[in-house]
């Protein structure tokens, strides 16, 4: 870490100070170490994702190229950046005025908080400073044994899969990994199979050697038939590539990186808003009744109001978060949940309605705990919340060529959300067969859910999705509601149409 | 220090390069990059590269926002890619714009038109030594001592003698430990060059034939600016009477009346003659028109100045005949008739945008 950073020893009471404080309200963190860097190493370092020593490929190129683009023409800036690792690394811009670093110190210590004791981050592993280290260091020697362009391109194949994993498997134990494979069944054939019964000495005439051989082939072709391959429809597609991919050794290891790094930042994709929310909620906290200098409430407020500034028609995940989280801290202070609550139908009475319970904080870090944005958004989404903070549905116009607002209507609404964060966002695919036809072809299923995939990508990641299994490759899905097989073959693409429901 | 960072940003920029190449004739055609065009770049607008992924197409979706408004109201062609992670992502950009230095465009020009190298005229060369640093000597000023060659001979001595001590690894060089760098010099041509742009502004060249004249222009001041370290630029405009004009009044200028070549290619000689000695300079004269000329009688002139004075002192004279509402005119067939066999005199007809690219092939495939 010492890559011309500093670290500003003019920071650090004030790192404490706040510490100090966050430890107060009850926030529970990793140590942080800050480092103030400048706007060339933040772009730097976000474009790694967090990590200064990633692989390397041309995509974090790309992103920086995007990042630096977007920093000298003014239009974003990126204040701060928090890795989940223990001990926590957070990068401030060296550039940022005292009053920003103060809030975004608070924000992260938020953020490190949320990392620590939310549920779905559980499983990440904590020293991924050092595994992202070690990654990129395996990928440069395979970059120096192989060639740089083979071992990039395959990474590209690697990337673009790398959503292709089971976002629940870290908590769900979906099969017990059988370590017996097929060869070591053949290599020792049951030897009773089929044999008619026979008096020791008639043996050898009523079951000739031929005869046996016959029997045990049957029996196993039986049994490959009858053994689907894999048994149960594999979400784990990178697993089940791994696993069952012709490939070399040096592939094998970079796929497995590519997997890794993929349920590292699984969690930070499903829990997006509430993460955003709940640092949010923290800093706007801290500095309003704690840190604020009076010369700097126009800064804060400046600031601040950026932060959970919304687009006309957007989706604020700060502001979304953040309200969410007030709201459910307000209601359990005052009683608002339970049968009584939900059954009471008079306005009036609903407004007054105060129980003097003061459960609201304790309620929020239980929210922090165990929630991701699906279930949170399900259970705290009200429609008195939706109606205050006038969200709305919209919905395509062609003859405008605009979007139009088309419903305030509380139950569409929602279902939108929900359905835009199903999966978290990611269209949910299975392996079906790794044995198409009985010719080593590998099947995907795609479960639709109403949208359609993007297909000129798709047809690009299967291409991609040859290059590791090297046998065709085919994903049914539904496209302008006909159920299709796409398929790559190596050599060309094509589309199949679905008669019936079998695969 | 080279950051890690831009490695894999050279390695983005190569691939951009390649999509670049991969489409430069729909750049060539289209005139868009030459309004981008600022002083060492040009930007290109791109389609944004991106890694595959099986993903939502979630194009003219529908999503939730937050905000004022009636059932009903539009809220704006493409919502906030600021939406919810996933949540509410609409269209959002997909065009990037890619700084592409002009001699890096002139490079990919050259190697998708496979243009050879211009041999610059014998003579002309006026050759600049420059002193290039090239290897390592044991005497040499003290400012050109080269600190880690000599300290390591200052190691490596102490070591073979045995005075090294790693624990108090000091390390002190003597006189003969001492290195310098080496130069050596190196005589490197400069050649100078003119660009002589000549245009027939009379009232049968449209606005599209101007474009193209233009979109031409363009590239072949690119290349040629990639091959010469000193380039010059002169423009006529000529209908019945020539006129030299600064660059901006060459491209806007309308004007009517008949066309006489013979003018246009008098002036170009005066300015040659004037300005530009053929022993010092390399001289490109590029003709566009329609080909409507005045008469036979101005055509034969034209041919005369040609092969009396114009083709004794340039490189290379290119006349591309850009094709009119009205039609095509004669001038380019009795230029072809009369110098058959001149390799001095190239022609090409225009005759809309898609023709520019191979256009810019006639015009610079011969390397002169």
């Amino acid at each position: 870490m010492n890559r011309g950073t500093r670290v500003s020893t003019d920071l650090r009471p004030l790192a404490q100070e706040i510490r100090e404080i966050a430890s107060g309200y009850g926030l529970d963190f990793f140590d942080v170490i800050f480092e103030q860097v400048d706007y060339a190493q933040m772009n730097e370092i976000a474009s790694y994702g967090g990590f200064p020593s990633r692989y390397p490929h041309w995509s974090f190129g790309m992103e920086y190229d995007q990042l630096s683009k977007g920093y000298a023409y003014g239009l974003q800036k990126i204040y701060e950046l928090v890795i989940n690792n223990d001990p926590s690394y957070a990068y401030l811009m060296e550039c940022n005025t005292l009053v920003d670093q103060k809030l975004v110190m608070a924000h992260v210590y938020a953020h490190v908080d949320f990392f620590k004791h939310n549920a779905w981050f559980k499983h990440t592993n904590r020293k991924m400073m050092d595994a992202m280290a070690n990654h990129g260091t395996r990928v440069r020697k395979y970059a120096e044994k192989h060639g740089v362009d083979e071992v990039e391109e395959f990474l590209d194949a690697c990337k673009s899969l790398d959503n292709l994993i089971d976002y629940y498997s870290p908590y769900v134990r979906r099969r017990e990994r059988s370590k017996v494979s097929l060869s070591d069944e053949e290599k020792q054939p049951d030897r009773s199979v089929g044999k008619l019964r026979a008096k020791n000495y008639m043996d050898r005439y009523i079951n000739p050697e031929d005869f046996l051989e016959e029997q045990r082939e049957a029996k196993r072709r039986k049994s490959v038939a009858a053994r689907k391959f894999p048994a149960e429809p594999e979400r784990d597609i990178l697993l089940f590539l791994l696993e069952n991919a012709p490939l070399e050794r040096w592939q094998q290891d970079v796929l497995s990186i590519a997997r890794d790094e993929a349920y590292y930042f699984a969690p930070q994709g499903q829990t997006k808003i509430m993460n955003e929310g709940w640092a949010t909620f923290w800093h706007s906290r801290m500095m309003t009744r704690d840190l604020l200098e009076a010369s700097e409430v126009v800064d804060y407020a400046d600031h601040h109001s950026g932060t959970v500034f919304t687009q006309p028609g957007g989706l604020n995940p700060y502001k979304l978060g953040l309200e969410l989280f007030r709201d459910i801290e307000e209601r359990w202070n005052r009683g608002q949940f339970g049968p009584e609550w939900e059954e009471c139908e008079d306005y009036v009475e609903r407004r007054r309605w105060d129980k003097q319970l003061g459960l609201g904080l304790q309620k929020v870090f239980d929210v922090r705990k165990l929630y991701n944005d699906v279930t949170f958004i399900d259970t705290f989404l009200t429609e008195d919340f939706c109606r205050e903070r006038k969200l709305f549905h919209y919905s395509y116009n062609k003859q405008t060529d605009m979007y139009h607002i088309d419903s305030r209507e509380f139950r569409k609404i929602k279902q939108r959300l929900l359905f835009q964060l199903t999966n978290f966002g990611q269209p949910i695919i299975a392996v079906q067969n790794g044995n198409f036809r009985n010719r080593g072809e590998l099947y995907l299923k795609h479960q639709h859910e109403g949208v359609d995939l993007k297909l000129d990508q798709a047809e690009d990641t299967l291409r991609n999705l040859f290059k590791i299994w090297q046998r065709p490759v085919h994903l049914e899905t539904v496209i302008f509601e006909r159920r299709k097989v796409l398929s790559y073959d190596g050599k060309e693409h094509t589309r199949r149409e679905l008669k019936s429901n079998s695969t | 220090m080279v950051r890690r960072i831009e490695e894999d940003k050279s390695r983005f920029d190569r691939i951009v390069r390649g999509k670049i190449k991969r489409e430069l004739r729909k750049y060539i055609t289209h005139g868009e990059m030459i309004g981008r065009r600022g002083k060492d770049f040009v930007s290109i607008p791109l389609p944004q590269i991106e890694i595959p992924r099986f993903r939502y197409g979630r194009n003219k979706e529908g999503g939730v926002g937050q905000g004022e408004g009636n059932v009903g109201d539009p809220i704006g062609a493409a919502p906030g890619e600021d939406g919810a992670g996933q949540a509410g992502d609409a269209p959002g950009r997909h065009i990037m714009e890619v700084d592409v230095p002009l001699t890096e465009l002139a490079k990919l020009l050259g190697e998708e038109l496979e243009l050879p190298k211009i041999k610059p005229r014998g003579k002309k060369n006026v050759a600049a030594t420059r002193e290039r640093y090239v290897g390592i000597r044991q005497s040499g000023p003290e400012s050109l001592r080269h600190f880690k060659r000599s300290f390591r001979e200052a190691l490596k001595r102490e070591m073979t003698a045995g005075t090294y001590d790693p624990d108090n690894p000091i390390v002190v060089p003597l006189q003969p430990d001492r290195r310098y760098r080496s130069w050596r010099e190196v005589r490197l041509p400069e050649n100078n060059a003119v660009i002589i742009y000549v245009m027939d502004v009379s009232g049968s060249m449209g606005d599209e034939q101007k474009e193209i004249v233009r979109i031409e222009s363009f590239w072949i001041d690119t290349w040629l600016r990639s091959q010469y370290k000193h380039i010059e630029s002169r423009y006529i405009i000529h209908d019945a009477v020539a006129y030299e004009v600064d660059q901006k009044t060459f491209y806007s200028t309308r004007e009517s009346g008949g066309t006489k070549i013979s003018s246009a290619y008098k002036l170009c000689n005066e300015i040659i003659d004037r300005h530009y000695p053929v022993t010092d300079w390399n001289i490109y004269p590029f003709h566009f028109s329609d080909g409507d000329n005045w008469g036979g009688g101005d055509t034969k002139e034209c041919i005369r100045i040609l092969r009396e004075e114009l083709l004794e002192k340039v490189n290379q004279f290119a006349y591309g005949q850009v094709e009119s509402p009205y039609g095509s005119g004669q001038f380019i067939k009795d230029l072809d008739k009369e110098f058959k066999n001149q390799e001095e005199l190239v022609t090409s007809q225009i005759k809309d945008r898609e023709a520019i690219y191979d256009s810019i092939k006639d015009f610079l495939g011969k390397g002169r």
